[in-house]
């Protein structure tokens, strides 16, 4: 059912045309570097020039360059080229590497260089300079077009600033299916992050922390603020509470509570393995959280698609009562939605402190709002019993998109944050068009 | 024990009092002529005629799906028809949208009432036309204006009392007075004493014929055939969209009418049922809850159909939820097969094999939002999952299994029950509950608002649960409904059990009335 699927799914189309924007303004002329810049300019030398030619290698001192500079000179010597030297430096030594070459009487043909090198002073007047050395070409990595926004780093770039908001939207996806809203995810952040950096330097051995003690101190954090949630749920399944007004009541107690414990400071004696999950890419170059954020959706999309318990929570978030006459345990329900969201807020304070290899009291301030958009923006309906999660993931790559494409055209961040606003709503808007059939006012309820 | 068939017109139809309005000016108050109106997939009217006097009560009634609603907005505006004219006192109008419904003097009453709860009646009936002098509202000559158009309908109601403190007698008092005050000349009352006690009814009544004297003309739409012989002059009768006949209601028998309604002789209202009446099964002791249920005692045997009847308010309801474990009893017990239970929710009592379906299947009986086959597996999915996981084959089989069984009209299974028609969102529902196999089926209200065709599908199917040795206790307001399906009845009063009448076969109206009372 194409169609049905297009209603579920439809924010994709947005989230490809943001893409296509953000590929369409960071058009830009790519420059290669590093090896596979350097196999290519040997092979376009040994093209043009043939395998007598001469060259002189010439790049800077950085490790990219390095291995553009070995690659080159391989792939040069491999098919018997001669590299009369190899320059990993700064413009001085490249100069001495021509003069050396001028002194020796040396022919050279090419000087082989990346789009940095090539653009050195040194090389501007070689025929006055070093008419020894005969007529050397400068040479480099052809140039391509391509948006700066699509570079495979850039776009690893973007899923990883994402990870976290879009971990704690999935629990936040959960409730607000059933009809719920959670604003304590912010607070249980620097909850979380304060407990388990506490943990690891007060009880796990600080900086020599082993991986046992590290993972424990983890799930501490997370168990505590899965204790908040449980909290909150029982609130509001027990006591009637609304969501609203418990959920905000904790996220002040939890900001307080990560206060006390951080002292007001921040917790910094974490061993250096620490930042694995945070900072790790193990998995081609994949950082370990985008891994994990991914691991996570399949789990709760199967969960709330082929579950019993998914399609209670929809029940709930439907009709409670309806549900409640059919033998759905609501109360239980609510709260399980409610610890699981505190859970991933948890866990969501574990990859933050981990890409900062700190616990502070003021991670994660305002989140919740960026968690809700994501939901919201991914298609769940505020008033509860119906939403996707893959839906959420989408809202959580449409605003990832957005900022980046802002970052890469330098627009400066207070006014990334009014078009952020604004997207959000256009974003809803367009939602709401396409379920409504193409009506945009709201219709008021006629005769019938 | 067999029951045999009920014939029908076993009691007279009464007709009320006849307009005592002048209708010799002989032009009529509202002609709709060849009136057209096609869906996606389904022709909703089929070149209709309606003719209604000034001083006149018409009743309209035909089966769910015969066109009524469709007309009644084609009448108020919120459809467009594809063919057909409407004039009122000769004069042709145009009526694109409910403003021009309204300045035509056409005023609709639903079932679920246009009121804001929070506001008063007066601020209700004078919503969007607030009486001003300078932007300022006129309290006093709204409360004057409203007090005076009580007064027409011979009502007594506070106008300043908030509506949500009003009964559901007195909303529709409200909105009565709400269209007069907008001059309607043409009033169109949906079901409206579905939600009604019977003194409440009466007194609607009285309204109606205060109205039609002074010259309004009511169409009143209704499933509860007395009363279209007690209230209307003319009946007019729709099928399947079109308009079989209009006839005054001296003409006609309930016979004639439900012929016409449905096309065919109905040799049986209620069917025929063979079910061997076995030992008790559900047995309920002293149960209690506050002022509305007071020490119930009663039990439903294998193969027996018990009606709990009475007055609306007299705790039939509260006590169903009681035994469903809706609501949690102050004291008393309840046994099942000889075992007592401890039901502390409903998932308790569908565990141990009871079920009720509710009186409001929108409210409390579907989760609208989700599909018929979401809605079909939801008190099943303890039986329909595995470790955890919804075995998505099975749910879909057993549910085509249902929509054959019960004749189920969906154009797919994911279609959202919201989009169903009422009595296939009943049959969603009864779907639901046959597919628990409980032992023991509580029904609240099981043919309230469904026509007289889907009513007999219904009463099979309760046969058959019977037949199958199943304990069913059936509450009904119909008593034609109680005395034709009933082997026991009972007949509670104010939270108690005035009495039981142990053969169905032999009760008559009169009798359940006067335990009804108290």
């Amino acid at each position: 059912m194409l169609s049905r699927f297009a209603s579920d799914y439809g924010m994709l189309l947005v989230l490809l045309l943001l893409c296509a924007l953000c590929s369409w303004v960071t058009w830009a002329e790519q420059h290669p570097t590093g090896a596979a810049a350097g196999e290519g300019l040997a092979a376009d030398v040994v093209e043009r020039f043939g395998s007598s030619a001469r060259v002189i290698v010439v790049a800077r001192a950085s490790q990219e360059d390095a291995a553009f500079a070995d690659a080159l000179r391989a792939g040069l010597a491999s098919s018997g080229v001669t590299v009369l030297a190899t320059v990993k430096g700064d413009p001085a030594d490249a100069r001495r590497a021509l003069q050396q070459g001028a002194q020796k009487g040396d022919r050279l043909d090419v000087i082989a260089c990346n789009q940095a090198t090539a653009e050195w002073a040194v090389f501007d007047d070689l025929e006055g300079e070093f008419p020894q050395l005969g007529q050397p070409v400068v040479v480099m990595p052809r140039s391509y077009w391509w948006p700066n926004f699509l570079k495979p780093d850039n776009l690893l770039n973007v899923a990883n600033q994402i990870v976290v908001i879009a971990i704690l939207a999935i629990g936040m996806t959960m409730v607000i299916i059933t009809a719920g809203i959670d604003l304590s995810v912010g607070s249980l952040i620097a909850l979380s992050a304060c407990v388990l950096a506490l943990l690891i330097r007060d009880v796990a051995g600080a900086e020599n922390a082993g991986t046992t003690g590290m993972v424990l101190a983890c799930l501490g954090g997370m168990a505590v603020c899965g204790l908040v949630g449980a909290f909150s749920g029982v609130m509001v399944a027990v006591f009637a509470i609304p969501p609203f007004i418990a959920t905000l009541a904790m996220m002040l107690v939890a900001s307080g509570l990560a206060f006390i414990l951080a002292e007001g400071q921040s917790i910094y004696q974490l061993p250096a393995q620490f930042i694995w999950l945070g900072r790790g890419t193990d998995l081609l170059g994949i950082p370990n959280a985008v891994l994990l954020m991914a691991v996570l959706y399949i789990v709760a999309h199967v969960v709330m698609t082929q579950t019993a318990l998914g399609r209670y929570i929809y029940a709930v978030g439907g009709n409670p009562e309806a549900a409640r006459l059919s033998g759905v345990p609501v109360r239980r329900v609510l709260v399980f939605v409610y610890t699981i969201c505190g859970v991933l807020a948890g866990l969501g304070g574990v990859v933050t402190a981990s890409q900062l290899k700190s616990g502070l009291p003021t991670y994660g301030l305002m989140y919740e709002l960026y968690v809700i958009a994501a939901v919201v923006v991914g298609g769940t309906s505020l008033s509860g019993g119906e939403g996707k999660i893959l839906g959420t993931l989408i809202g959580a790559f449409i605003i990832a998109v957005i900022q980046n494409g802002m970052n890469l055209t330098g627009v400066e961040s207070y006014t990334q944050k009014v078009v952020l606003g604004m997207v959000i709503l256009g974003a809803v808007l367009l939602d709401m068009l396409k379920k409504r059939g193409g009506g945009l006012f709201r219709r008021g309820r006629s005769a019938g | 024990m067999v029951k045999p068939g009920f014939r029908l017109g076993y009691t007279p139809c009464m007709i009320g009092p006849q307009s005592t309005y002048d209708r010799s000016a002989g032009i009529p108050l509202l002609v709709m002529a060849g009136m057209d109106k096609s869906f996606p997939g389904v022709r909703a009217l089929r070149e209709v005629d309606l003719t209604l006097q000034a001083g006149e009560v018409l009743a309209l009634v035909g089966e769910n799906g015969a066109g009524k609603s469709t007309l009644i907005k084609v009448l108020s505006g919120a459809h467009l028809p594809d063919a057909g004219t409407i004039r009122i006192d000769g004069q042709a109008v145009v009526i694109a949208n409910p403003i021009d419904a309204q300045r035509a003097g056409v005023a609709v009453i639903y079932q679920e009432f246009n009121l804001v709860p929070s506001l008063s009646a007066r601020e209700n009936i004078f919503l969007g036309q607030e009486r001003t002098r300078a932007g300022f509202v006129r309290h006093r000559d709204e409360h004057r204006r409203a007090a005076a158009l009580f007064g027409r309908v011979g009502v007594q109601i506070d106008p300043d009392a908030p509506c949500r403190s009003l009964t559901v007698a007195q909303q529709q008092v409200v909105e009565i007075a709400k269209a007069l005050s907008l001059d309607a000349r043409i009033i169109v009352m949906d079901e409206p004493s579905a939600t009604l006690t019977g003194q409440e009814v009466t007194r609607l009544f009285a309204i109606i014929r205060e109205l039609r004297d002074q010259g309004i003309g009511v169409v009143y739409i209704s499933h509860r055939l007395e009363e279209v012989f007690e209230i209307a002059d003319r009946v007019m009768v729709m099928r399947d969209g079109e308009h079989i006949a209009t006839r005054p209601v001296g003409d006609v028998t309930r016979d004639d009418l439900i012929e016409m309604m449905v096309g065919r002789k109905l040799e049986n209202e209620f069917p025929t049922r063979r079910a061997a009446v076995g030992e008790p099964r559900l047995v309920v002791r002293n149960l209690s809850r506050g002022d509305k249920v007071r020490g119930v005692s009663f039990s439903v045997r294998a193969g027996e159909v018990v009606a709990l009847t009475g007055l609306v308010g007299a705790g039939r309801t509260e006590t169903a939820r009681l035994v469903f474990g809706a609501d949690r009893p102050d004291g008393g017990s309840i046994e099942l097969d000889g075992k007592p239970l401890r039901i502390r929710n409903p998932r308790d009592a569908i565990r141990r094999g009871i079920c009720l379906l509710t009186e409001d299947r929108k409210a409390q009986g579907l989760v609208l939002g989700l599909s018929a086959r979401e809605n079909f597996a939801l008190p099943n999915l303890p039986q329909l999952s595995r470790a955890g996981f919804v075995k998505r084959r099975e749910e879909r089989a057993g549910f085509a299994r249902y929509v054959d069984a019960l004749r189920i009209k969906i154009p797919h299974a994911e279609q959202l029950t919201r989009n169903l028609s009422g009595g296939n969102q009943q049959k969603v529902v009864l779907a639901k509950w046959l597919a628990s196999n409980s032992e023991v089926v509580i029904f609240d209200e099981p043919t309230r608002g469904i026509d007289v065709g889907a009513k007999y599908e219904i009463y099979l199917l309760i046969n058959e649960l019977a037949e199958q040795g199943k304990a069913i206790l059936m509450i009904s307001s119909e008593l034609p409904e109680v005395l034709g399906m009933s082997d026991r009845i009972l007949v509670m009063h104010e939270g108690r059990i005035t009495g039981e009448i142990p053969d169905g076969a032999e009760a008559t109206q009169e009798q359940i009335m006067t335990l009804a009372v108290g």
